[in-house]
């Protein structure tokens, strides 16, 4: 067994390295290929970010009535927060507030001295919610609205900005079922064209095929040498595509950074390094392996 | 050793042709035969019959006790082991050097690597290639091809080694040096089917000669003589 399988990588080996510019187009198909299923990553990865940095900005604040007890509106931040579509819910107490206001205009003399000359403090308790997906914030806001709370509650800021909330759920969905859709295409580009080159290199291949056969040799000593090749190619494939990919993301990353300043990409591929490079072999090695497999079946039948 | 009983072989391709038509043939260990014919006569499809390229319409066709017409395909590459096969177009490993085709023959039949390192350099000697063994297909004349498909024919002693027209693009001289090597490898005791349509060689020979002639044999006879209207 030991001896068959060193002959199959033995004659894997040879056909790749002696095909000279059948293997050298069959690899630069799959690096082709490779470098799409990289694209596609960091696509997504900047895709999440910009439309979670998108989510970030939208929230409903409830704004209470300034005497409100304090008991009242913490029961009301526990129910809102037992409901499954709440992701978090913060209370910022009328003297946070101030002091949060304080804080934001403290060069403003303006409003310090009039401030100052305030007895008492103006500003309301709020509850500042966020939902777990954006299209949730109008049950939210029918929950907030219930007919108990009205009589406490001063303003929820949902109506005014439904909106531009229901604008932001739109255009979240729709990139994420764009990005889906464009995965999903490059991907089956990728297989397609790879699957087609390999069975064009089997295809040139088929008289020698037909001689293994004419001196006896057993299909899976045919068919072997062409997995252990797809194998090749795939590591290689992925060693290369990563390669160009890695300058290209170092060099493109500081401008990407001007739009969304929370994407560090160096970061992510740095501290990815070893997951992206395992997915890579992956697709690359199955890439390779399944197309040879799928070519090779119709050689086989004597 | 290799019979053929009533055998016949059609093509249908729109309509029916005969390529062999009841074909009653015995071939025994040690023989060296000679199929002669005219092109299309049917010596290329006797050929692929026994190593079960092609299955029979009709008839049975034994080799070394198998019966090659309903074998299983995945039972031939065991039978083709068992046979040493020439053609005229070579047929070798482009990507493979002469050492290398001759060892994938033994490599296939799961001969081990001590023993391939030993006997590939002493058979390729024998055809008169150890200069050559590290050469590609593309570097070789049409002569040296042919000495290197014989090698690999012969590598792992079959019971017959079979040459379809083997001579056919090779010149006078390379003709008669694949002619004498498959004449000394007859006197080792290998059996030998050689397919030829070239009255020179199957007279200088004078071995058993097999007549086909549109599908059908038409003469048999030992030390024989090309005689074909």
């Amino acid at each position: 067994m030991a001896t068959f399988l060193s002959r199959i990588f033995k004659y894997g080996w040879q056909s790749f390295s002696r095909g000279k510019w059948l293997s050298v187009a069959t690899l630069v198909v799959i690096v082709l290929a490779l470098v799409v299923f990289e694209s596609l990553i960091v696509f997504t990865v900047i895709t999440k970010t910009s439309l979670s940095l998108l989510q970030d900005k939208i929230d409903i604040s409830v704004y209470f009535k300034p005497k409100t007890n304090e008991d009242a509106i913490l029961k009301i931040k526990k129910a809102i927060e037992a409901l499954p579509e709440t992701a978090s819910v913060e209370y910022v107490s009328r003297e946070k507030a101030l002091a949060l206001f304080k804080e934001t205009h403290k060069n403003d003399v303006a409003i310090s001295q009039a401030l100052q000359e305030l007895n008492d403090n103006p500003l309301s308790p709020v509850l500042n919610i966020k939902a777990q997906k954006p299209d949730q914030y109008a049950m939210i806001a029918e929950e907030l609205e219930r007919e108990s709370w009205q009589s406490i509650t001063q303003k929820i800021t949902y109506r005014q900005n439904q909106t531009i909330i229901d604008r932001l759920s739109k255009i979240i969905d729709i990139t994420n079922r764009v990005g889906l859709i464009l995965t999903i295409l490059l991907t089956l580009t990728a297989i397609v064209i790879t699957f087609n080159t390999v069975s064009l290199a089997i295809y040139s291949n088929r008289e020698e095929i037909g001689i293994m056969r004419l001196v006896g040799a057993p299909n899976s000593l045919i068919s072997g040498p062409y997995m252990v090749e797809g194998i090749i190619y795939g590591v290689i494939g992925a060693i290369i595509s990563l390669l160009l990919f890695w300058p290209a993301v170092y060099w493109g990353a500081p401008y990407l950074k001007y739009f969304l300043t929370d994407l560090d990409l160096r970061a992510y591929f740095s501290t990815h390094f070893l997951s992206l490079i395992g997915y890579q072999l992956i697709f690359g090695i199955a890439l390779g392996v399944i197309s040879s497999n799928f070519a090779i079946q119709k050689y086989l039948k004597i | 050793m290799i019979s053929f009983t009533n055998v016949g072989k059609k093509y249908k391709n729109g309509s029916t042709s005969v390529a062999l038509e009841d074909i009653n043939l015995k071939i025994e260990t040690g023989e060296f035969v000679t199929l002669v014919g005219k092109s299309g006569a049917g010596k290329s499809t006797l050929v692929k019959l026994i190593i079960g390229e092609e299955q029979p319409t009709c008839g049975k066709i034994m080799v070394a006790g198998q019966n090659v017409g309903v074998m299983r395909s995945k039972d031939l590459p065991t039978l083709r082991r068992k046979l040493g096969v020439v053609f005229q177009d070579f047929r070798l490993l482009p990507k493979k050097t002469v050492h290398e085709n001759v060892a994938f023959a033994m490599e296939v039949a799961g001969r081990p690597e001590h023993e391939i390192i030993e006997v590939v350099p002493q058979v390729l000697d024998m055809v008169g290639l150890a200069e050559r063994a590290n050469h590609f297909p593309s570097q070789l004349s049409g002569g040296e091809k042919q000495r290197v498909a014989i090698a690999r024919a012969m590598i792992n002693r079959p019971m017959v080694i079979i040459a379809d027209e083997p001579t056919g693009n090779l010149d006078p001289v390379n003709t008669w040096e694949i002619i004498k090597l498959l004449t000394k490898i007859n006197e080792l005791g290998t059996t030998i089917i050689l397919a030829t349509h070239s009255k020179d060689i199957v007279n200088a020979l004078g071995k058993r000669v097999v007549s086909i002639d549109k599908g059908r044999v038409v003469r048999d006879e030992k030390n024989g003589r090309y005689i074909l209207h």
